[in-house]
């Protein structure tokens, strides 16, 4: 039995101090005993010479400083795995709240993990087929990628999410597959609305959830995102399994955060958030990846809400300059009734060129993709002319282009939440459209491609009026 | 001193940063062994008897008690055969050697050394016994990759000595290959030299930059170039394409020793350089890029304070080389996470910050870095130079660049290529802001441009960027007023700024061809397209309708010349200047013919 210490000294938002400790690491587990029997856990942040600073996970609400013991567990907070992990839904702080039994755990493993060395990773390149146009031509996920999404309050970054989740094939063959889903501070029926999505397709099965709520303990959730992604990297390292990870949402973790270094009285970075963020950040996202000689991958996809749409507030920043991309969600296309309100201007997926062409999608792809988006940054540029001149004020081409920015978005962009467009269905929309402007601006594709693609649409067209 | 081996006790351990007493007789910057794991520190506070120790691997599970072991040496990396192709963590562990280790994730504790001890080198004898050297002379050499000749030097600290003894033949880095005699003491010298990180090699003289650094770019080596032995600086936002920049200059700068230092960066990227880099080939010798590529790779979850030591690491690399009378160009993606390391530091140790939370002396540390470039008059008896430039990407959050890391670089870096989302949003790469940006060596360098890239060079520059300038205030115009209100000749302003935006500033990364180009071919681009400009003024005052000019069919080849292979450059520049000619002239005469 470790040593129970009853010297408390102080208790400040999620921090106390314990007085008098022998033997004490950083980083180690701690149990706190309640006066009324409840235990909580914690981890040392600062282990000096007869004293320690723990923050707890649960929240420090009860606690006093006479009644509670504290153990100091002499390890690291650890999460046990097994296969029988699949279907299994946790709360935070990683128990079981679906009713079912306890893991037997076939190891257990430090939630912290270890960075992988990147001599030893495997340079993404599988495609992804999401069945969603707006991702798979435009900004195209590969395995081993982290790919966030940068929403804004009320956007439907949820049914987003749940889509990619319940679509997520690739092209070449079917290897085992696993969703891990881990929910940080959202509401009971953002997670419902996942729970439900995953039942409903029988995803769960093949999902393993970590939910804490809004309403659960807030430094709970620093552990949260570390549990699931030690949970996927045992799926997919030890167990060969394809994962894609699913964290929402990080700006309520980067919160969290925020709080622990509030209550450490730590000098803070920008707005508030501590200096080292950028750190902890890239602790989670990193943990994405394929690495050499394993069959398994990591998918990244996580979620945050930016602050009043702000791409440029510190949670949204720090993620992008640290994920491979991002797809930005458009309150403006979201208005105009547009699902997935994905605006692939400021979009991004870094990976792309690795992930696409033949052999991988379809060797046009990227002519579709570059022609796509820069006929659509016309259309929106002559769409911001009409707007000040006034629509007549537009040339001839602007107007074409007008219309086609138009009909992209109505298009090719939206789309039904349970709509799963193949790839090449989805480059054949983006060739119809094409159709729709002169040969002469379309200057990103090869005249193989088109003679390939353009021509016989354009062939179509011109029967009837010929007739 | 390093006998007296100084053991001491942790008191307290707060993530990077251990705190030990009974340190007393161990010097600042001194390396430390701490915890009974044996993982890698470095002092970087004394008071009394109590360090603070910086650690360079994760600390968690240590705890008050444990021992604390000074090595006696300051933070040193091991130099010699065998440091190009490798890749490294920020405290020179090779990452190769450390996979096979501990497998696919980094592990702690791991003391391996920076050089292959067991490996054999071929060294062959450059001086013979009874010669004098000094400091810097070479001794011998040694093939290290077919591209790179490794010069074995008398390391720095030597005074005048004799050659006692030296052979031909395989040596490890580790046995003696000469023995030097000074003042009847033998000094034995072998090809590994070590260096503490934090302090700059010595040189006999620094020299100011005369020559450019070729990179490939044409929006840098026309516009805003960087000499050897210079510094330049590259912020910008997220997705702006800094690490693209960085990774060009690494494949097509015409340096001889590329030293790369991913700081906090992406693991993936790496991985990248280490797949692509074997493949890509130098196009002056044909080899692979490899050969003369040094990686330093501390991604951004790796421990923080070796990401802060990753820099050090990497110029001092830089620097041995420079020695040996080389060209090396440093990349440094991205001096914000250092930057960041230092303060997450500097806050543990609960110093007094700055502005933003950065320590106080962000500002100095950060210029003491960047003068570690230069242009050199080596040490040694031969009349050698050597230079290393340095290019430090920055990450200003949220593309703000009056941030203090931002600031304090400007300061001392003299080229500045800022990027711009809003050209990376409209696709234009590289996202240089042409009317931001600007290199301080372009006088000093205007002589190097006449003599190698074009007589009138410098001119066309200048009259380019002024278009260019032009154009910014003329789309003020059109968009307040529309595009009827200007003149046919600003009409052809704007036409061109078009077209050197668009046919030579915008350049393909990922274009076989259009990814590196010749000095010969950029300055033909512009020569093409300022003497259309030239010309169709000419047709316009003579009367020639401006859409006429726009719609001739040698725009649509100046705009495919970005695409054209190096080997048919020659042929084509001719024949698109000749078809200028005969294009514009064609149109006037048919204009005095309706007359």
């Amino acid at each position: 039995m470790p040593l129970e210490y009853t010297t408390i000294s102080e208790i400040a938002g999620p921090l106390i101090v314990v007085e008098q400790v022998r033997e004490v690491h950083y980083d180690e587990l701690v149990e706190v005993e309640t006066g009324d029997g409840q235990i909580r856990r914690g981890r040392v942040l600062e282990a000096s010479a007869g004293k320690a600073l723990v923050q707890i996970f649960e929240g420090t609400s009860g606690l006093d400083v006479k009644g509670s013991k504290v153990r100091f567990l002499g390890k690291v907070l650890e999460i046990p795995v097994s296969p029988d992990i699949l279907g299994r839904i946790f709360d935070g702080a990683g128990n079981p709240i679906d009713g079912g039994p306890k893991i037997i755990p076939e190891k257990r493993l430090d939630i912290n993990g270890s960075p992988i060395n990147p001599y030893a990773r495997a340079y993404p390149s599988e495609f992804i087929q999401t069945g969603i146009s707006g991702i798979d031509c435009m900004n195209p996920l590969v395995r081993g990628q982290k790919l966030p999404v940068f929403s804004g309050a009320g956007l439907p970054h949820a049914q987003l999410a749940a889509q990619i989740a319940r679509q997520a094939t690739v092209l070449t063959g079917s290897e085992p597959f696993a969703v891990v889903f881990a929910a940080m501070g959202i509401t009971f029926e953002e997670a419902d609305y996942f729970m439900a999505d995953f039942r409903r397709t029988g995803a769960i099965d093949r999902a393993v959830l970590f939910i804490n709520l809004a309403n659960d303990p807030v430094i709970e959730r620093i552990a949260t995102p570390r549990m699931a992604l030690t949970v996927a990297e045992y799926l997919a390292f030890e167990r060969d399994m394809h994962v894609l990870v699913i964290l929402t949402d990080m700006t309520n973790y980067a919160e969290a955060l925020r709080e622990v270094s509030a209550a450490r009285k730590e000098v803070p970075g920008r707005r508030g958030y501590p200096g080292y963020m950028y750190t902890d950040l890239s602790q989670i996202y990193e943990r994405a990846g394929r690495i050499q000689g394993k069959k398994g991958s990591i998918t990244q996809i996580p979620i945050l809400t930016m602050p009043e749409d702000d791409k440029t507030h510190p949670i949204p920043d720090l993620t992008g300059y640290i994920t491979e991309g991002q797809v930005i969600l458009s309150r403006d296309l979201h208005k105009k009734g547009i699902y997935p309100p994905i605006n692939i201007s400021i979009s991004l997926s870094r990976l792309k060129d690795k992930g696409i062409g033949h052999g991988k999608t379809r060797e046009d792809h990227a002519d579709v993709l570059n022609q796509l988006s820069d006929a659509y940054d016309r259309g929106r540029e002559a769409r911001e002319l009409a707007v000040v001149l006034g629509e007549a004020a537009l040339s001839e081409t602007d107007k074409v282009f007008l219309r086609f920015a138009d009909e992209f978005e109505n298009r090719f962009i939206k789309q039904g939440m349970n709509e799963n467009r193949s790839i090449e269905e989805t480059l054949d929309i983006g060739w119809d459209l094409m159709t729709m402007l002169p040969r002469s601006e379309l200057k990103r594709i090869s005249d193989k491609n088109a003679e390939k693609y353009l021509a016989p649409r354009l062939a179509k067209a011109s029967a009837p009026a010929a007739e | 001193m390093s006998n007296g081996q100084v053991r001491g006790q942790i008191v307290k351990v707060s993530g990077p940063l251990v705190v030990a007493t009974g340190m007393a007789g161990s010097r600042m910057y001194d390396v430390v062994r701490v915890g009974t794991m044996g993982v890698v520190g470095e002092i970087i506070e004394l008071r009394g008897d109590t360090a603070s120790i910086q650690v360079y691997e994760e600390t968690s599970g240590l705890g008050p008690g444990e021992p604390v072991v000074s090595t006696g040496a300051p933070l040193s990396v091991e130099l010699g055969p065998g440091l190009i192709g490798a890749i490294y963590d920020g405290i020179q562990r090779p990452l190769n050697v450390i996979a096979k280790m501990a497998g696919s994730y980094i592990a702690r504790g791991i003391d391996v050394p920076g050089l292959d001890h067991e490996k054999k080198w071929h060294f062959v004898p450059k001086v013979k016994p009874g010669d004098r050297v000094t400091a810097g002379t070479i001794l011998g050499v040694v093939q290290e990759t077919p591209l790179v000749e490794h010069r074995v030097m008398v390391p720095p600290g030597v005074g005048e000595a004799t050659v006692k003894s030296i052979n031909e033949g395989d040596f490890t880095v580790v046995e003696t290959v000469v023995v030097l005699e000074a003042g009847g003491n033998e000094i034995p010298v072998t090809m590994r030299q070590r260096w503490p990180v934090r302090r700059s090699r010595p040189a006999r003289e620094k020299l100011p930059p005369n020559e450019q650094l070729v990179t490939g770019q044409r929006v840098i080596d026309a516009f805003f170039p960087i000499a050897k032995g210079g510094t330049a600086c590259v912020p910008g936002p997220f997705g702006s394409g800094k690490t693209v920049i960085q990774h060009q200059l690494a494949k097509w700068a015409n340096a001889d020793i590329i030293v790369y230092v991913g700081c906090g960066e992406r693991g993936n990227e790496m991985t990248d350089v280490l797949m692509e880099f074997p493949e890509l080939k130098d196009p002056r010798s044909g080899r692979p890029l490899m050969e003369r590529t040094v990686l330093v790779a501390n991604t951004s979850n790796m421990p923080v304070a070796a990401r802060e030591a990753s820099i050090y690491t990497g110029i001092t690399i830089a620097e041995y080389y420079r020695d040996m009378g080389y060209d090396v160009a440093l990349m440094a993606d991205s001096t914000s996470r250092w930057a960041e390391a230092m303060r997450e530091i500097s806050g543990r140790l609960e110093e007094m910050p700055g502005e933003e939370g950065y320590p106080a002396y962000l500002g100095s540390r950060l210029a003491e870095f960047y003068e570690r470039a230069g242009r050199v008059k080596v040490l040694g008896q031969e009349d050698r130079e050597g230079a290393v430039s340095v290019i430090g990407a920055v990450s200003p959050q949220g593309g703000d660049l009056s941030e203090p890391v931002t600031q304090a670089t400007l300061r001392i870096v003299k080229v500045f290529w800022g990027l711009d989302d809003r050209l990376a949003a409209r696709k234009h790469f590289p996202a240089i802001n042409w009317l931001t940006s600007y290199s301080l060596y372009t006088d000093r360098l205007d002589e190097y441009f006449r003599a190698n890239v074009g007589p009138d060079f410098p001119e066309l520059r200048d009259e380019a960027m002024s278009l260019l300038q032009q154009e910014a205030e003329l789309t003020e115009i059109v968009r307040l007023v529309g595009i009827d209100s200007l003149s046919p000749r600003q009409r052809m302003i704007l036409d061109t700024a078009k077209s050197l935006r668009e046919d030579f500033l915008y350049q393909s990364a990922f274009h076989d061809v259009d990814t590196y180009c010749s000095q010969k071919k950029m300055y033909g681009i512009l020569q093409a397209i300022l003497t259309f400009h030239h010309k169709a003024l000419q047709a316009i005052d003579e009367g020639v309708r401006i859409e006429r000019i726009s719609s001739l069919p040698v725009k649509e080849r100046i705009a495919r010349a970005r695409v054209t292979p190096e080997d048919e450059w020659d042929a084509t520049c001719q024949r698109i200047m000749a078809d200028i000619s005969a294009e514009i002239e064609a149109e006037m005469a048919s204009v005095k013919d309706r007359r």
